[in-house]
């Protein structure tokens, strides 16, 4: 009995409790950032945004998880029920399970594993089928639709999004997220890798469905995309997976470009303030890029959004991999991480 | 009682393998073409699992990455636009089973002899084990390795590969791509280098009288 | 040089920056965000809002059922009854007024000769049901009597542009 409990019961034990510290306060910071969102947006538009509900409104975010968690679901008739149901839970999962391979600090991570960047790649690259699943069990063309402009959309900047972490990968010489953060510690690869930076957080908002690239949510053509059908707790879940998932791509911009959890400088003011704080800080100001990119500009059509990406983006990340590859090897900068050839 | 590792793994192989096995016997026998992709991707995702209990964490995420993030997704697209009806599909069962059995039969007597004939690659069995070319897991992770093999020993193989590849894809281009003088394309960069003086001009109308 | 000019700007996204920055600046901008129940933006007097019947200052009801204001009403809003069989008589027996079919165009308070319907100030009257929408005279008298002040104010302050 003791030896069970030693052996199965206590680890599984503390793996929940870990998988509860990081799940937890991202589902709070997923309320929040829509909290923030609006404020942001609201202050941009010279107005105030959520104030009524608590202090400033900062009870706010918990209302409107009420108000859904209250409401009736409701599966329309001609749908494919388990798909209908499945796809917005897949999404949500998908948004929560990437974060188990992100390091919050020195050692601070929840599985540390050798090809991390990779599992993110993959994980990001599911996505697509919790959308188009939603998009094709819902059996309306306005859902569809916008399933099939999202999950275009999606696989066309996963492309260039593949090419810029090889890049980064190819200045790191490991697969491994903690391994690419303290390859910065000199200098965050944002400086070197400044283009592939822009190249990349374009991607991320077009790989999140974010304004300009919000097509597939575009109110003016398609109702509200793929997402049309969905109420109440299934349309909670797909919200709260969106925002999970820009948390995320924003957490992958700062493990790629702008170190992670290491302070801007390496002198003491800076080294006293703890690295998930500074992990947080950063996440925090690329998230308000987002917010501030939504509030400034128009959407993109779609054509356009696809000559963007395709013809653009990928050559650019292209050309940018054999350049870097090609500096690396030239300076003899390669690094050959865990031994030599 | 066994390592505790051990069968948490043994454990977790035996559910992938089984969902690996169902999801596969689910993909032939769906009635809807959708669900039918849905399970191969189901396929691949447990395919994925199994390769992580091998070690294989950079094939897993690989098959995840290439296989479920985009040939499956574009199998669903094709078999969600296409919208086959599947009781007229079904209709012709019969008339092809002799000929579909008879090609059946003779993978099944292939796949036989390859698997009783099979054999490794004379470096491979040199030493006894198969660790020779590949160096064992523990000195370095398995993405480095398979970078070893594959841009060293097999680099040539590795590129004919990649030429297929683009051979195919231009072949898909070419097949695919029409130019139709009839459309008017935009040209962003003429859009963008317009300068004002070109698409606007200021003019004093006096009233009534009009440009 | 023009090529030059329009590459470097492109390649440094002038125009996406100076995008940014306007919105960047309006960020910091005081809000003009009224907090409605507890602040109010100013109202014009001749704002058509609620109505209301007027009394004279010693009490009489303004109204002589003239009908004018049924006649004028686009909406058909406005029901207005008069006694028949009482000679002289310029009384409304009864005035309703549907609300939900009201469109506020301030038709019936320029067609009443002597500015007993009027259109109030106020713009807070929703009701929990559609049946207290539905206005008699009792209610419109009652929003007379109650919005007096405000109304004749108004009115004063119109005065000059009529």
């Amino acid at each position: 009995m003791a030896e069970l409990w030693q052996e199965y019961l206590l680890p599984l034990i503390i793996i929940v409790a870990k998988i509860l510290v990081i799940v937890v306060p991202l589902l709070i910071c997923v309320a929040y950032l829509t909290y923030v969102e609006r404020k942001v947006i609201g202050a941009i538009q010279l107005r105030k945004g959520p104030n009524v509900v608590g202090p400033f409104g900062l009870l706010q975010p918990f209302a409107d998880g009420l108000k859904l968690l209250m409401k009736e679901t409701v599966v329309p008739s001609s749908a494919d029920q388990v798909v209908f149901v499945f796809a917005p839970i897949l999404t949500f999962t998908l948004g929560l399970a990437a974060w188990a391979v992100i390091p919050f600090g020195q050692g601070l991570v929840l599985a540390d594993i050798n090809v991390g960047i990779l599992y993110l790649f993959a994980i990001s690259s599911l996505g697509v089928y919790g959308i188009i699943m939603a998009g094709w069990s819902s059996n309306s063309r306005y859902a569809f639709l916008g399933a099939l402009r999202s999950a275009a959309q999606m696989i066309s900047y996963e492309v260039s999004i593949g090419f810029i972490i090889i890049t980064v990968l190819l200045c790191v010489g490991s697969l491994n997220l903690t391994d690419i953060i303290m390859a910065q510690k000199s200098v965050w690869f944002a400086i070197p890798l400044f283009p592939m930076f822009v190249v990349f957080f374009v991607s991320a908002l077009a790989e999140t469905n974010r304004t300009p690239f919000d097509l597939p949510e575009a109110e003016a053509e398609l109702v509200a995309g793929y997402n049309v059908e969905y109420s109440a707790m299934t349309f909670a879940l797909f919200f709260l997976g969106e925002y999970a998932n820009m948390i995320l791509m924003s957490a992958m911009a700062v493990v790629l470009f702008f170190g992670g959890w290491l302070p801007p400088f390496d002198v003491a003011p800076f080294t006293l303030i703890p690295g998930p704080v500074w992990f947080l800080i950063k996440i925090m100001i690329i998230l308000f890029i987002f917010l501030w990119v939504r509030a400034t500009f128009p959407r993109y059509r779609y054509d356009q959004l696809m000559h963007l990406g395709w013809k653009v983006f990928l050559p650019l990340s292209l050309v940018w991999v054999v350049l870097t590859a090609g500096v690396l090897i030239f300076t003899g900068w390669l690094p050959l991480a865990g031994g030599t050839l | 009682m066994p390592e505790a590792g051990l069968v948490v793994s043994a454990a977790a192989f035996y559910l992938f393998s089984t969902l690996v096995l169902v999801s596969g016997v689910m993909v032939v026998t769906a009635r809807n073409p959708v669900h039918s992709v849905l399970f191969l991707v189901l396929a691949f995702f447990n395919a994925a699992g199994l390769f992580l209990l091998l070690g294989a964490e950079f094939l897993a995420m690989i098959l995840v990455v290439v296989y479920v993030g985009a040939v499956a997704v574009l199998f669903l697209f094709v078999v969600m636009m296409l919208n086959i009806n599947f009781v007229t599909m079904r209709e012709g069962f019969l008339q092809y089973l002799p000929m579909g059995g008879l090609v059946g039969l003779i993978l099944l007597v292939e796949l036989v002899f390859v698997t009783g004939g099979w054999t490794f690659a004379p470096e491979v069995t040199m030493a006894g084990s198969p660790s020779t070319i590949v160096a064992p897991l523990g000195v370095m992770t398995n993405t480095r390795a398979l970078g070893d093999v594959l841009y060293t020993q097999y680099f040539y193989l590795f590129q004919a590969a990649g030429l297929v590849l683009l051979v195919a894809m231009i072949g898909a281009i070419t097949l695919t791509h029409r130019s139709r003088p009839d459309v008017r394309r935009q040209k962003i960069s003429e859009q963008v280098s317009r300068p004002r003086k070109d698409s606007i001009e200021i003019r004093k109308v006096p009233t009534g009288r009009g440009v | 040089m023009t090529l030059l000019k329009r590459g470097v700007r492109s390649v440094l996204f002038s125009e996406l920056l100076s995008g940014l920055m306007l919105t960047l600046v309006y960020f910091f901008r005081p809000k003009v965000t009224l907090n409605y129940p507890f602040e109010k933006g100013p109202l014009s007097p001749r704002f058509r809002g609620e109505h209301a019947l007027r009394r004279y200052r010693n009490g009489e009801e303004r109204c002589i059922a003239c009908k004018l204001c049924e006649a004028i009403c686009p909406a058909q809003a406005i029901t207005v009854e008069a006694d028949p069989n009482v000679a002289g008589n310029c009384r409304a027996t009864r005035y309703d007024l549907d609300m939900t079919k009201c469109i506020y165009c301030g038709f019936c308070q320029e067609a009443c000769p002597v500015d007993a319907i009027v259109e109030g100030p106020n713009f807070e009257f929703t009701t929990e049901t559609r049946a207290e929408l539905m206005y008699n005279k009792e209610k419109l008298l009652a929003n007379g009597d109650r919005w007096e002040a405000e109304i004749a104010a108004n009115i004063e302050r119109d005065a000059p542009y009529r």
